[in-house]
């Protein structure tokens, strides 16, 4: 429960960005009228009170917060994954033990520490496993795409995300005690890159950077979120264990992995014919929606503070 | 009274319970969720078709829509026969025409009249043949709508629950479902048997393009 000071000014700051966004968004609607693009973004700001409150109560917990609210998040992730994928009665056993073996051990190896088992149990013992309990059920049909769509969406929904938790386990020197502002940090970057993408895309954006990928992200809001959004991490180099250039470069990697993040996600969602992952988040989508730039970011970003801050 | 009390907690559960596993969503596309008295007919692929229709109901809906079913599965043991007869409050039927006393069209009007609206899956029983999208109607679907030209017929197609849990397993996949509701349908006057089922099964057919 004892969260750092810094955690007190960072969410007096994203509060303030929340309501100063919900005010602009209601000086919108009262000047341009109702339109499905006001709602939607009305929609939008409303599911960030709810997502902020959430992530907050869940780092005011601690780790045992912090891990259950990101394995819930990659219950709900996982299952909007395996819904455009899985279509064989044969894999009914592998995706349950996916659901209920794969998922909560993965957490339960990040809630007790244990790096050497975390870092290879998906992509070793569940890349070997699984197929193997596919196969007894003796079905041949597309079974090279069955596992393959499986075993990606476990990478991606349980254990790519399941880095964001694992900076808790991280020991830097002089930074004891608060490796929960690592995660604020990383999610903050992350997520504020997302909306200042959309913002700069909308204000300024003309050129398009994927039209066959989507069709909403331009150059002008990829250069502006991303450096925008890298900018404001540089400035909360206070409530982390970089320099404000380090944040700075650290921020840029976050971004950059996110916004490429977003693009193999929305690729995915081509080939499948879905415009969005899911219904449960208003305004945003799925899960998977929200948290593509999440988890392509969280991973590189965890091994890369580990290999030069962290002792272990 | 305490029977009631528990079969009302019983079905709130099982609803909650459905969607923590499927995350159902109701696409209410031809018609709103509103007090009418109504026949919801859909595909059947799966024991928990109707648990999933009656989750997607407005709770005041629900009290007054009941799903018909085969008595020889809820009645096989207390629990079943709690669940079929207290939570759903079924309309439970004789599906062999030896044995039966009762009359299932009859029992079905009867029900109407009651003010009650019904689930029915006009299949008969559980498509097990994924080649087949839609077994042939039964006649019952007919029969009632004839006697009852006042009730709409809604066509509601279920989506994916065949996956989330297939025939002989008993442990759920947590995929997400979708339950679409579709434009009514009523038997035009004169309007042949065949000709009806027929045209019934195509609207419910139509149904599983939209879905995803």
């Amino acid at each position: 429960m004892n969260a750092p000071a810094e955690f007190s000014t960072l969410m007096l700051g994203v509060l303030g960005v929340l309501a100063f966004a919900t005010v602009v968004a209601q000086i919108l609607r009262a000047r341009l009228g109702d339109g499905p693009v006001i709602d939607n973004l009305v929609a939008r700001i409303n599911a960030w009170w709810g997502m902020v409150a959430l992530l907050a109560i869940a780092m005011l917990g601690g780790r045992g917060g912090v891990v259950i609210l990101f394995a819930i998040m990659s219950f709900a992730a996982l299952r909007e994954f395996l819904t455009l994928t899985a279509k064989s009665r044969a894999d009914h056993w592998a995706l349950v033990a996916s659901f209920f073996v794969v998922l909560p051990v993965q957490y339960a190896l990040i809630y007790s520490d244990w790096y050497g088992m975390y870092s290879i149990f998906i992509p070793v013992y569940a890349f070997l496993f699984l197929p193997i309990v596919s196969v007894l059920h003796g079905d041949t049909d597309s079974f090279l795409v069955r596992v393959a769509e499986t075993q990606w969406g476990l990478m991606i929904c349980v254990f790519a995300a399941s880095h964001v938790p694992a900076l808790l386990s991280l020991e830097i020197a002089g930074f004891e005690g608060k490796n929960v502002l690592l995660v604020a940090f990383l999610v903050v970057v992350v997520q504020l890159s997302d909306v200042l993408q959309y913002v700069w895309g909308k204000l300024l954006g003309k050129r398009k950077i994927a039209p066959s990928l989507s069709p909403s992200k331009t150059w002008e809001g990829f250069v502006g979120g991303t450096l925008s959004a890298s900018l404001v991490g540089a400035g909360l180099w206070w409530m982390t264990p970089f320099s404000p250039v380090q944040a700075f470069g650290l921020s840029l990697i976050i971004t950059l992995m996110g916004f490429f993040g977003g693009l193999v996600m929305s690729a995915i969602k081509r080939d499948k014919g879905v415009k969005d992952w899911g219904h449960l988040i208003a305004g945003h989508g799925g899960f998977i929606d929200r948290l593509d730039s999440v988890v392509f970011s969280a991973p590189i970003f965890f091994h890369v503070v580990r290999y030069f801050w962290s002792a272990v | 009274m305490l029977r009631s009390f528990l079969a009302g907690n019983v079905g709130n559960a099982i609803a909650l319970f459905a969607r923590l596993v499927t995350a159902v969503r109701g696409i209410w596309q031809g018609v709103d969720p509103t007090r009418r008295q109504r026949i919801y007919f859909a595909n059947h692929t799966s024991n928990g078709d109707f648990v999933l229709l009656w989750t997607v109901l407005p709770p005041a809906l629900r009290r007054e829509t009941r799903p018909v079913a085969a008595a020889d599965y809820w009645l096989t043991s207390k629990l079943r026969s709690f669940i079929g007869r207290d939570v759903f409050r079924a309309v439970l039927i004789d599906r062999n025409p030896q044995t039966r006393t009762d009359d299932p069209v009859g029992q079905m009007v009867d029900a109407l009249k009651d003010g009650s609206s019904l689930i029915l899956f006009p299949e008969g029983q559980r498509n097990m043949d994924e080649t087949v999208t839609l077994l042939p109607f039964k006649p019952g679907l007919f029969h009632v709508a004839e006697r009852r030209p006042d009730v709409d017929l809604v066509p509601v197609w279920i989506e994916n629950l065949n996956r989330v849990m297939p025939k002989g397993e008993v442990i759920p996949v947590p995929l997400i479902c979708t339950v679409t509701f579709g434009d009514p349908i009523h038997v035009e006057s004169g309007e042949a048997k065949a000709a009806f089922l027929t045209r019934a099964e195509n609207a419910l057919l139509a149904l599983k393009e939209g879905a995803v």
